[in-house]
């Protein structure tokens, strides 16, 4: 067991990233995530092969990343929600090209430039796509400093496992905060790669790492195969924690900093005598559909708690496929959610359900 | 009977796409030579564009990566960083380098990113059939400049090796054309030594090879390549820009030579 330390959310990633064998990274400094940025750039050039470089610009990075996923080695490049805008267009080369490699949204308030401050308004960009094309990330979202650390190690190695670009989506909460956190064990992919560019050395036919498919027919043919990748993914890798969920009568949905403050409505509302549960998604891609569902075979109604104008929502609908109601409970722009108003909205929704069914 | 001429051992038996009298082909066979003659074929990465030369990728058969539009000097920094003992080269056209690109170009150079490019610039956007391109000439007609390029509203054509040859960093930028004998042999010679540099770890080399785009530029291939001479050549001259061992182009703390792993 390594010891405990005491990190910032923003380090505990670049550190996690190290020990996952990740040794080149590229990046462009934004607020609330360039401390990771800038532990990198202390660390990486004082590590054996450590390659780190500041990017012209968030294009740049991004495709310097594909740069070195088309050599098979791990790579990250990290920003903060208008710089992940800018790599979409690169994010949506590595799907294409099928190349694994991690990037990290330490999210904060917009559209447009917005704010500093956290926000979880990028889900939808996420999950749904947001770059060109049909394809999807893996996507983790982190509750702690420790998940900052775990969840991207894990990141790393399903990225390599289903050759495909994983993200770590956090916000400035947990990019900022500082928590003790137990470090990964140093390890490596387990992955071989024989279609990295390395040279040919004269002994195979030459790799190409491409996205351009002219003939309609074969281009088709790659989109299903990659589906059917993602299909494993949604079989195998859905990870969520259910919390107070064996009576509950309610279940409030929420991911990273917003899962911590319902957890402290939930102790408030127990304390009342009202049975409220939580599910909080570790991946929002693949979302846990089966879990809401299930959820929603006895639960009363949902509160799904977001840092956005409600977003996942949206996924909550679909998976609890309108058996229950749900509401939103939301701040955004940067502002967070409190217990207080968590309580208010849930009871609110106890009401109309109850009222109603009187 | 003996073999006296055949194709580069480092080029692919797929058919190229090129337009007849497309001096693309050309191009890509120096390329081909200088990395058979160096014997790096084992251990060359290409990058293809978008443009033109998009399918690059299946007509070398080194290894190659595809990048996005104007990427491709990004794309290269990443191979290169990731495995400096291998030689990465990127192939790109106007569009590709000098318009969306541009910042990826500047800072690979600034950077004297131990990495190879050759830049195709024949004045237009080809694959798109016929658009203006940055290099298109004062008055040139295309598809996007029916009245003629602009120069008032649609801006003057970019010098790339002129503009790249200000900065300290690179090491290697000189301009070439392949619209005769003679032109093509310097060519080759300059695709050669563009190589070679990286291999010796000496730095960024840029070729600029003015070219010519018989079919968006409506002239057969013939008046095409008197074209380059009448037009094109006057606008871009042919020449070293930047060569550091020779002292060429240098400014005051461009001397200060970066070594770098080849």
């Amino acid at each position: 067991m390594s010891e405990k330390v005491l990190m910032k959310g923003n380090e505990a990633i670049a550190e996690a990233a190290l020990r996952a064998g990740c040794l080149h990274y590229f990046g462009y400094p934004i607020t609330p995530q360039t401390e990771l940025t800038a532990y990198m750039a202390k660390r990486l050039p004082k590590t054996e092969g450590g390659v780190f470089l500041q990017a012209e610009s968030e294009i740049s990075a991004i495709n310097m990343v594909y740069g070195v996923a088309s050599t098979g080695k791990r790579v990250m490049t990290s920003s903060s929600s208008p710089g992940v805008s800018l790599k979409q267009e690169g994010i949506s080369y590595l799907a294409g090209s099928d190349l694994p490699a991690v990037i990290v949204n330490v999210q904060r308030g917009g559209p447009g430039l917005g704010g500093i401050q956290p926000s979880q308004s990028d889900y939808f960009q996420a999950t749904k796509g947001g770059g060109h094309g049909d394809y999807h990330l893996i996507v983790l979202t982190p509750s702690s400093v420790q998940e900052m650390a775990d969840l991207t190690s894990l990141a790393f190695d399903l990225a390599d496992k289903y050759r495909t670009p994983a993200m770590l989506l956090a916000d400035g909460t947990m990019g900022q905060m500082m928590e003790p956190v137990e470090l990964p064990e140093p390890h490596t992919s387990a992955v071989d790669k024989p279609w990295a560019v390395t040279g040919t050395q004269m002994k195979r036919k030459h790799n190409i790492i491409n996205s351009l498919y002219l003939s309609p027919e074969v281009l088709e043919k790659t989109n299903f195969e990659r589906y059917e990748r993602y299909a494993a993914i949604e079989r195998d890798e859905v990870r969520y924690e259910s919390y107070m969920m064996d009576d509950a009568e309610y279940c409030i949905v929420a991911f990273g900093i917003a899962a911590r403050v319902a957890k402290n409505a939930i102790t408030a509302m127990r304390k009342e005598g009202m049975k409220v549960g939580l599910l909080r998604p570790i991946t929002v891609w693949p979302f846990p559909k089966d879990a809401v569902h299930e959820a929603a075979q006895k639960v009363k109604g949902f509160v799904s708690v977001e840092l956005s104008m409600g977003q996942m929502i949206e996924d909550v609908r679909l998976a609890e496929n309108c058996l229950r109601p749900v509401v939103l409970c939301n701040r955004a722009g940067g502002m967070i959610p409190g217990v207080d108003q968590i309580v208010e909205v849930t009871k609110a929704l106890m009401t109309s359900v109850e009222g109603g069914a009187r | 009977m003996a073999v006296v001429f055949q194709k580069p051992k480092s080029l692919t038996d797929k058919e190229l796409h090129y337009c007849p009298g497309c001096p693309h082909g050309i191009i890509h066979r120096l390329v081909a030579e200088a990395i058979d003659t160096l014997g790096i074929e084992g251990r060359t990465i290409g990058v293809a564009p978008v443009g033109c030369a998009v399918m690059a990728y299946d007509y070398f058969s080194c290894d190659m990566v595809e990048a996005a539009h104007g990427r491709a000097p990004a794309v290269a920094t990443g191979l290169k960083r990731s495995i400096p003992g291998n030689v990465v080269f990127t192939y790109q056209g106007d569009g590709d380098l000098a318009s969306i690109g541009m910042a990826e170009t500047v800072h690979a150079a600034t950077r004297n990113e131990n990495i190879t490019i050759i830049f195709v610039n024949n004045a237009i956007y080809g694959m798109t059939g016929g658009q203006m391109a940055p290099t298109s000439l004062p008055g040139q007609i295309t598809q996007t400049s029916p009245y003629g390029r602009n120069l008032e509203t649609q801006g003057y054509p970019i010098r790339v090796c002129e503009m790249l040859s200000a900065l300290d960093a690179p090491y290697y930028i000189e301009r070439v054309a392949v619209n005769n004998v003679k032109n093509v042999l310097k060519a080759k010679k300059a695709v050669e030594r563009a190589f070679r540099n990286q291999i010796e770890g000496k730095g960024f080399s840029l070729i600029e090879v003015v070219s010519a785009c018989p079919t968006n530029w409506g002239l057969t291939p013939r008046k095409a390549l008197e074209w380059v001479d009448e037009r094109m050549i006057p606008y871009y001259p042919l020449g070293v820009y930047r060569d550091k061992d020779a002292g060429i182009g240098c400014t005051p703390l461009s001397m200060q030579t970066f070594k770098k792993e080849g």
